[in-house]
């Protein structure tokens, strides 16, 4: 059987973590190479969807198109204040055309002036603490931090950071409104499992910084989308508990920091949703791989039923069999804790380090 | 033919997918072109690697391993063309589909008219419109540069103007386009397909060819009524292959070995079905269905005139998160065979999208995996119905004209437990009507060989011509609407051997006529109570003088058109295992 290269699923106590931080286009870097940054630090940023106005000079004067170009008072880069006159004045009544609000003229010529109206900021926050390794040519940069790594399979998009708060008292149990409170406000809490849309509202009503569970009933997925603060799934969606490596080690860093960086998953370019925890370490520590060939004795953690979110060991590469579904797939043996055995496709399987 | 005396190469034919990559090398043993060794690795498109070449390098070695025959030179290029040493291949054709669809803004006169024939060419290639600019829109220039800055399309395709007709409202709708692009970065600005009224063409160079790189190519709407695709599509087809090398790595090294030929996978199946028509005798029309990870693409052709449908929203991979988006959880349950609940559902078609290579282990989970499949073919079939010429004529109600053949792919379907599980996939998402044999193409052939075809068109014909794609049977499907058990058709069956046989086919049913392969027999088909089977006219039947055996034999789906299945789940767990059993799966 040919090497098999199954992706990776990491929780690690100690590592060093490099994070690209970028927009998806240019915009200015707002740190520089070698620079500490905190978690809430902005480190690029970049005008957003700008608001445009097109001006209708000629019609606005009431001149034909040709003569309009004449009585345009700016030009491109002009930055105009509410009432600013843009042209004229033209004819017995002085009619004018002025500025509608504070702006910018990007374009003015022949019979019309482009404005753009809005200046919304986009940043991008560090979303770890760490050190700027790397700048990205107008884009972004890389930050690098030595800590704790925990990813994550599904996330609302958000990102933030805080002290953890451990709700969770063993790796399974629902997390329930009446175990919010205020002493929780600005703090990441660590629940397992939540089937109550409540306890997604109640956490935004106490601001808190972030939500890390194991898995949440998928019913309440449109209500964590719209929340503000970071929800991540250590599992994803249904009922499940959370590993016992990914419990102890949340719950071993209960009053530390974290950073919850709830991105979207996206495989093709290698975001995932994940946590970290800066914790003192040394350098010269390789950054955990993506991939890994599958070999006997690995940790792996299945992707999909059965098993799924479960953690054991690969025991035999079994090639390729025939599996209940009726399918054929080159297969791996895998035993579990409680001695339970069970034969899953190479592709439904990640190391887990 | 000429090319039977030039075109003996080797051939090497890479297909870039969203899952994985493939590499199958052909060569010719005893005057014929075989299929001598495939073999496959992830696709390394994305993170880590990022590099398609990772990925190629991968799969040349799997079959370097198999063969014995080295590809790659020490400086990682093809070694081309093969030498004395028995290394390298003597040509290369490579099809590609993997990375996210190419975000595309499309503009058009009018909505119904020229925006539709934009939209209809964006479909052809993998695409997600993320704007449309019309003069119907009734928005503000400002409105749509605003909208432009935002949708950030990788491609803008610009159609209106019927050849002679509007100029000035053209170049409106143009001059938002083009401030748009002005304030965008230079290096993010878009690719503009212009496939209007051409006598724009100076103007729009003029106005444009300093902002962002100009495509033109023939009008698609020269008229009102009458729309013209190809010269768009190869078009489109070049510059989605132009982007691709852009944003992927090593896709530019990749399309130098095949001397600029890599074209997007559906162009290559579209290829083939247009050629399998035009190849016809038969007044039908040809059809072709990849069921793939990244997009369904269905293409028909009807005497050469092809149609063609990508749909990345139907793909079995990623996007099966966001399938509900586009449709009801219901018709999802309507097709499942065990009782899941909605929630159940929405966490499946979620892992599903996040591990789009992961496969289905349970009995119950690839039931899901399959009634999903019959999901999406059907939607894509539905889709392609409105897009299909009226010459191809239509039955309503979401069924396809007559076809023959029918030509299908993708994981889903090859990978099937069964064949027999393969084909009432086919019946219940497709629902053919008429006489139909269905071919499935286990090694997905079909789209490379569209690529093959353009450097090595003899190689892609007898590989077609060969055993390569899987007869799994012939399809009679009678059309019509009866109580279940009445007699629909009524078939005599004559044997190599002179040996006779009567079947009365009852409504509500599946048949299979256990033909073996490689056999064929003589149909007399009867339609009874005004049942069609496409012979000209409802209730008329009619002699198929040679009819092969396929894998399954001949199968007679005789369950009425549109078939709907049972509501009741009990009920339809009792039919499928009956049909099932019917195809030999116990």
């Amino acid at each position: 059987m040919n090497e098999f290269l199954a992706p990776t699923f990491h929780v690690l106590p100690l590592t060093v973590i490099r994070r690209e931080r970028k927009l998806p286009f240019p915009g200015k870097i707002l740190v520089r190479k070698g620079q500490k940054v905190g978690a809430n630090d902005a480190v690029v940023e970049a005008k957003l969807s700008p608001k445009h106005l097109m001006l209708d000079i000629a019609m606005g004067l009431a001149v034909s198109r040709t003569q309009s170009e004449r009585f345009i008072r700016v030009k491109p880069g002009d930055r105009l204040a509410k009432g600013d006159l843009i042209a004229g004045p033209v004819g017995m009544g002085k009619r004018v055309v002025r500025a509608p609000q504070s702006c910018q003229v990007i374009l003015a010529g022949s019979d019309q002036v482009l404005l753009e109206l809005t200046e919304n900021l986009l940043q991008v926050k560090a979303g770890m603490s760490g050190e700027v390794v790397e700048l990205i040519a107008d884009c972004g940069v890389e930050i690098e931090t030595t800590g704790a790594l925990i990813q994550g399979n599904w996330g609302n998009g958000r990102i933030d950071f805080g002290v953890m708060t451990v709700l969770a008292k063993e790796p399974g149990g629902s997390l329930l409104p009446d175990q919010l409170d205020m002493s929780m406000r600005g703090a990441v809490i660590l629940g397992v499992h939540c089937d109550s849309e409540n306890t997604l509202r109640l956490a935004q009503e106490l601001s808190v910084r972030g939500l890390i569970l194991a898995s949440m009933l998928i019913s309440l997925r449109a209500v964590a989308e719209k929340m503000d603060y970071p929800i991540l799934l250590l599992e994803g969606f249904g009922s499940l508990g959370m590993s016992k490596q990914a419990y102890k080690l949340l719950a071993n860093n209960g009053r530390r920091e974290v950073s919850v960086n709830a991105q979207e998953w996206n495989a093709f370019e290698g975001r995932r949703p994940e946590i970290v925890i800066p914790l003192p370490g040394e350098g010269g520590v390789a950054p955990p791989r993506m991939l890994e060939r599958l070999s006997v004795n690995q940790q792996v953690r299945s992707v999909r039923a059965p098993h799924a979110g479960e953690i054991g060991r690969l025991i035999r590469l079994c090639g390729t069999v025939s599996l209940p579904s009726g399918i054929r797939a080159q297969a791996a043996e895998v035993q579990y804790d409680n001695g339970e055995k069970a034969v899953l496709p190479l592709e439904n399987l990640e190391v887990f380090i | 033919m000429t090319a039977n005396l030039i075109d003996t190469d080797s051939l090497l034919l890479l297909d870039l997918g969203s899952i994985s990559t493939r590499a199958l090398l052909f060569d010719q043993v005893r005057e014929r072109y075989r299929l001598l060794a495939a073999g496959s690795s992830r696709s390394t498109a994305g993170a880590p690697f990022n590099n398609v070449l990772e990925g190629i390098f991968s799969a040349l070695d799997s079959i370097q391993k198999v063969t014995g025959r080295t590809f790659l030179g020490k400086d990682q290029n093809l070694i081309k063309p093969s030498t004395e040493f028995g290394t390298g291949v003597d040509t290369c054709a490579a099809t590609i589909s993997t990375g996210p669809p190419l975000k595309v803004c499309i503009v058009g006169l009018l909505d119904d008219v020229s925006l539709d024939s934009a939209r209809r060419l964006a479909l052809t290639t993998y695409c997600t419109v993320v704007q449309t600019i019309s003069l119907n829109d009734r928005q503000r220039a400002e409105d749509h540069i605003d909208s432009f800055l935002q949708a950030h399309p990788d491609l803008v395709i610009v159609a209106g103007g019927t050849d002679g007709g509007a100029s000035q409202s053209v170049m409106k709708l143009l001059e938002s386009v083009g401030l748009a692009c002005y304030l965008m970065p230079e290096t993010q600005r878009p690719v503009m397909l212009f496939a209007g009224n051409l006598e724009l063409r100076e103007e729009v160079e003029t106005n444009l060819s300093t902002l962002l790189e100009l495509h033109f190519t023939e009008n698609i709407r020269p008229s009102l009524d009458f729309q013209q695709m190809d010269a768009a599509r190869s078009k489109l087809a070049q510059i989605y292959t132009n982007i691709r090398c852009r944003q992927l790595s090593g896709v530019m090294e990749l399309n130098g070995w095949v001397n600029g030929g890599l074209i997007p996978s559906p162009t290559g199946f579209g290829r083939v079905v247009s050629f399998l028509s035009k190849a016809s005798d038969s007044k039908k029309g040809v059809l072709g269905i990849d069921v793939g990870a990244s997009a369904v693409t269905i293409a028909s052709a009807i005497e050469g005139e092809l149609t063609l449908g990508v749909y990345p929203q139907y793909g079995m991979g990623e996007s099966t998160g966001k399938l509900l988006e586009y449709g009801n959880i219901s018709e999802l349950m309507s097709w499942l065979l065990h009782d899941f609940s909605e929630d159940q559902l929405r966490e499946y078609l979620f892992t599903k999208s996040t591990y789009p290579a992961s496969i289905p282990v349970t009995e119950a989970e690839i039931n899901i995996e399959h009634a999903l499949a019959r999901v999406v073919i059907r939607k894509a079939v539905r889709s392609l119905l409105d897009m299909m010429p009226e010459k191809a004529g239509h039955h309503g109600d979401g069924l396809l004209p007559w076809m023959e053949p029918l030509i299908v792919c993708g994981s889903v379907l090859s990978k099937a437990p069964t064949l027999g599980h393969c084909a009432l996939m086919l019946l219940d998402g497709v629902q053919p009507t008429g006489v139909t044999p269905l071919l499935l193409d286990t090694h997905h052939l079909v789209s490379g060989l569209g690529a093959a075809a353009a450097v090595n068109s003899l190689l892609a014909i007898q590989i077609l011509d060969s055993n390569s794609l899987v007869h799994l049977g012939t399809v009679i499907s009678p059309f019509g609407a009866a109580r279940p058990g009445t007699p629909v058709l009524r078939i005599k069956v004559t044997y190599e051997n002179g040996q006779e046989t009567n079947f009365d086919i009852k409504y509500g049913t599946i048949e299979v006529l256990p033909i073996p392969h490689g056999k064929s027999v003589r149909l007399h088909l009867q339609p009874l109570h005004n049942f069609d089977i496409g012979m000209g006219a409802p209730g008329r039947g009619g002699t198929l003088r040679q009819v092969a055996g396929g894998v399954l034999g001949v199968i007679i789906d005789a369950r009425g058109r549109p078939f709907k299945p049972p509501s009741d789940l009990r009920r339809r767990q009792e039919l499928y295992r009956k049909w099932l059993w019917t195809f030999g799966v116990h």
